[in-house]
């Protein structure tokens, strides 16, 4: 009976793995990005992808969102072949955050959060207090209730990848895709709009997020996919996978890993050839 | 939850926040705060609402008055008994025989510019969007002036079997839809559909001005009336043929407008959201070029209404992006109001292309001026 129920659990966190990317391979054009790639995204943690510029980490988390459709393989969403779901029915399941999103000039922060509620909406219901209430939470939990009728365009950088976020989350999913959600932002704002993604994840979120800077990835995330040249070098916890070798090996990079010493996980130091004094 | 608390420190905060936030509930009391979700579709709507049934009344005011206005003038009461078919018979044949063709066309060809540039300029994501350069009245004007000044055959005998308009308005969409196919690169990008819009109007253009400058000075005169847009002598066929074609395009439009939204916040989001968007947009777009199609063969390429109908009714309503039913309503405004103000206040057979663009540019520019002085 005690193995049966082990075997169960094992089979359940198998099952949890509701976005997975299986033999894959993108490019546009005549160029391939990513070539035969497979990727599970673990349930209900932070996944952040990393690798150096041009090495295909948004065009994975493209992939997984189907904005590109793979020239080979699948993307698997909740058992489903991602590319044979409607397009509304994958905007029901899983939110998404482009790069650098730009609003209409004037549009207020309440309407544009009040757009994610689309794919929810038809022709005749286009608003309904479901809606009215799901925005609300949205707002109330990215922190910008008291900027409901600010145009998006008056805002800093923080809070309007802020808003952005809160748009995503009103489509109502716990599946987020956020592509560079940091960039242009300064590191305290960087930091604040982390600390919502980490914000979203305790309420149960699975986060899926490329990023640039490692030790930023390395402190928010639960699981780093590392990749390099379009295809997967290591995935694991920070713990396991961020060492000076695979620094090296992805980025080309010297770099010293120690321990944080604010944290319980590892933080990269670089070593350039200038201000540098090794012992 | 800690993200609740806004940050506090943000220096960015305090100059936006200290200034335009109250200055924005003393001038714009429809738009009460969103946050009261609740209502964040009516917040707005009654606002928008009111405003176009305002526009869409001084429409159909400008629609009776420029009936009523003539060498035979009928009162205003006169002219809505007409319309109730409650007239005298006299009225009743100088109202319906005569002078409504011309007044339907213009609230026809003014409503279908209005909403083609409100198309045009969403999915372009660019207020310099209209059909203007999208390429269709640079090619039905080169089609109609190479029809009306060489003297051949071949021309006369298209003339005389379709007609100018209709040949025109084939040329308008043939090369409308070339800039479409030409700037088709896996999906529509609003710059290059620019771009290539303003190329190949730039070519239609060089190829009118060339006829004009080699062609009889008789037939110049001629083409250059049929260029500058014109409602003179609509008859009924003609302007049946415009409302019916508006109508079912519209409908079209409106069928696929809930798709609009999304796709204002680019194509990254829109997709994100659901949006099938190359689909929706190319649905949109040919929408637009047929609406543009349609106005153009009913009054010839009447400048300037398809760009600043949907930036005035983006002003008037106070909506972020074009408006589709404003927007129509506009055009509709500034075309019948135009032609009204061709017909009394200046010399006779001033054609109403030349007064849109002498009304429609002064009423943007002050509107984007008033936006300043705020």
């Amino acid at each position: 009976m005690g193995a049966q129920h082990t075997v169960t659990e094992v089979a359940a966190a198998v099952d949890a793995t509701r976005l997975a990317a299986d033999g894959v391979s993108v490019g546009y054009g005549a160029r391939t990005v990513i070539e035969d790639l497979d990727v599970a995204i673990p349930s209900g943690v932070v996944t952040t992808i990393i690798g150096p510029n041009g090495c295909g980490k948004s065009t994975l988390l493209r992939t997984l969102s189907r904005l590109l459709k793979p020239t080979r393989g699948t993307v698997v969403l909740d058992g489903d072949d991602i590319g044979r779901l409607r397009t509304r029915d994958v905007a029901k399941k899983l939110g998404l955050l482009p790069q650098a999103p730009v609003a209409p000039e004037g549009l207020t922060v309440a309407d544009l959060v009040a757009r994610g509620r689309h794919p929810h909406q038809s022709w005749l219901r286009q608003w309904s207090s479901d809606d009215a209430a799901v925005v609300e939470r949205a707002l109330a939990m990215t922190g910008v209730s008291d900027l409901g009728d600010r145009p998006v365009d008056s805002l800093s950088g923080g809070q309007r990848q802020r808003v952005w976020i809160s748009m995503t989350l009103a489509q109502g999913t716990d599946l987020l895709l956020l592509d560079e959600p940091t960039t242009y932002l300064d590191l305290a704002h960087a930091i604040d709009v982390l600390d919502l993604v980490d914000d979203l994840h305790e309420s149960g979120c699975t986060v899926v997020m490329v990023l640039h800077d490692l030790n930023l990835a390395t402190r928010y995330s639960d699981n780093l996919v590392v990749m390099k040249e379009g295809s997967i070098l290591a995935q694991g916890h920070p713990r396991d996978v961020i060492t000076a070798e695979l620094l090296h090996e992805a980025f080309g990079l010297r770099a010293m890993v120690i321990d944080d010493p604010v944290g319980d996980r590892p933080l990269i130091v670089p070593i350039g050839r200038a201000h540098v004094q090794l012992p | 939850m800690s993200g609740k608390d806004l940050r506090p420190s943000g220096p960015d905060i305090q100059p936006d926040g200290a200034e335009v936030r109250p200055n924005r509930q003393d001038t714009r009391p429809a738009m009460t705060p969103g946050v009261r979700l609740g209502t964040v579709s009516f917040v707005w709507r009654p606002w928008n609402v009111l405003i176009t049934v305002l526009l869409a009344a001084a429409a159909f005011l400008v629609f009776c008055l420029s009936i009523g206005i003539g060498d035979f003038p009928i009162g205003l009461d006169q002219v809505l008994a007409t319309l109730l078919g409650r007239g005298e018979q006299v009225d009743e044949f100088v109202i319906m025989d005569l002078r409504m063709p011309r007044a339907l066309a213009g609230l026809v060809v003014g409503i279908a510019l209005g909403v083609s540039g409100a198309i045009t300029q969403s999915v372009a994501r660019n207020p310099l969007a209209s059909p203007d350069i999208l390429g269709i009245t640079g090619g039905a004007s080169a089609v109609a002036v190479f029809l009306v000044t060489v003297s051949g055959g071949t021309a006369a005998a298209v003339v005389n079997a379709v007609g100018l308009s209709a040949a025109a308005l084939a040329g308008g969409l043939g090369t409308g839809l070339l800039v479409y196919f030409l700037a088709w690169r896996r999906g529509i990008d609003g710059f290059r559909l620019i771009l290539i819009g303003i190329s190949v109007s730039a070519v239609m253009e060089a190829i009118t001005t060339w006829l004009l400058a080699t062609a009889d000075i008789r037939d110049v005169a001629r083409a250059q009336a049929w260029l500058v847009g014109s409602l003179d002598g609509r008859s009924w066929d003609e302007v049946r043929v415009a409302i019916w074609g508006t109508l079912v395009l519209l409908v079209v439009v409106g069928g696929v407008s809930f798709q609009f939204k999304p796709l204002h916040l680019g194509d990254d989001v829109a997709a994100g959201l659901g949006v099938r968007y190359t689909r929706v947009r190319a649905v949109l777009l040919l929408c637009a070029v047929l609406l543009a199609g349609v106005a153009v063969s009913a009054a010839g390429p009447v400048p300037f209404v398809a760009l600043v109908a949907p930036q005035v009714a983006m002003r008037l309503v106070r909506c972020p992006t074009p408006p589709i039913v404003a927007s129509g309503v506009v055009g509709a405004l500034l075309l019948i109001g135009a032609d009204l103000v061709a017909r009394t206040a200046l010399p006779i057979g001033l054609p109403v292309g030349v007064v849109t663009a002498a009304i429609g540019g002064p009423f943007l520019v002050y509107l984007l001026v008033r936006a300043n002085l705020r």
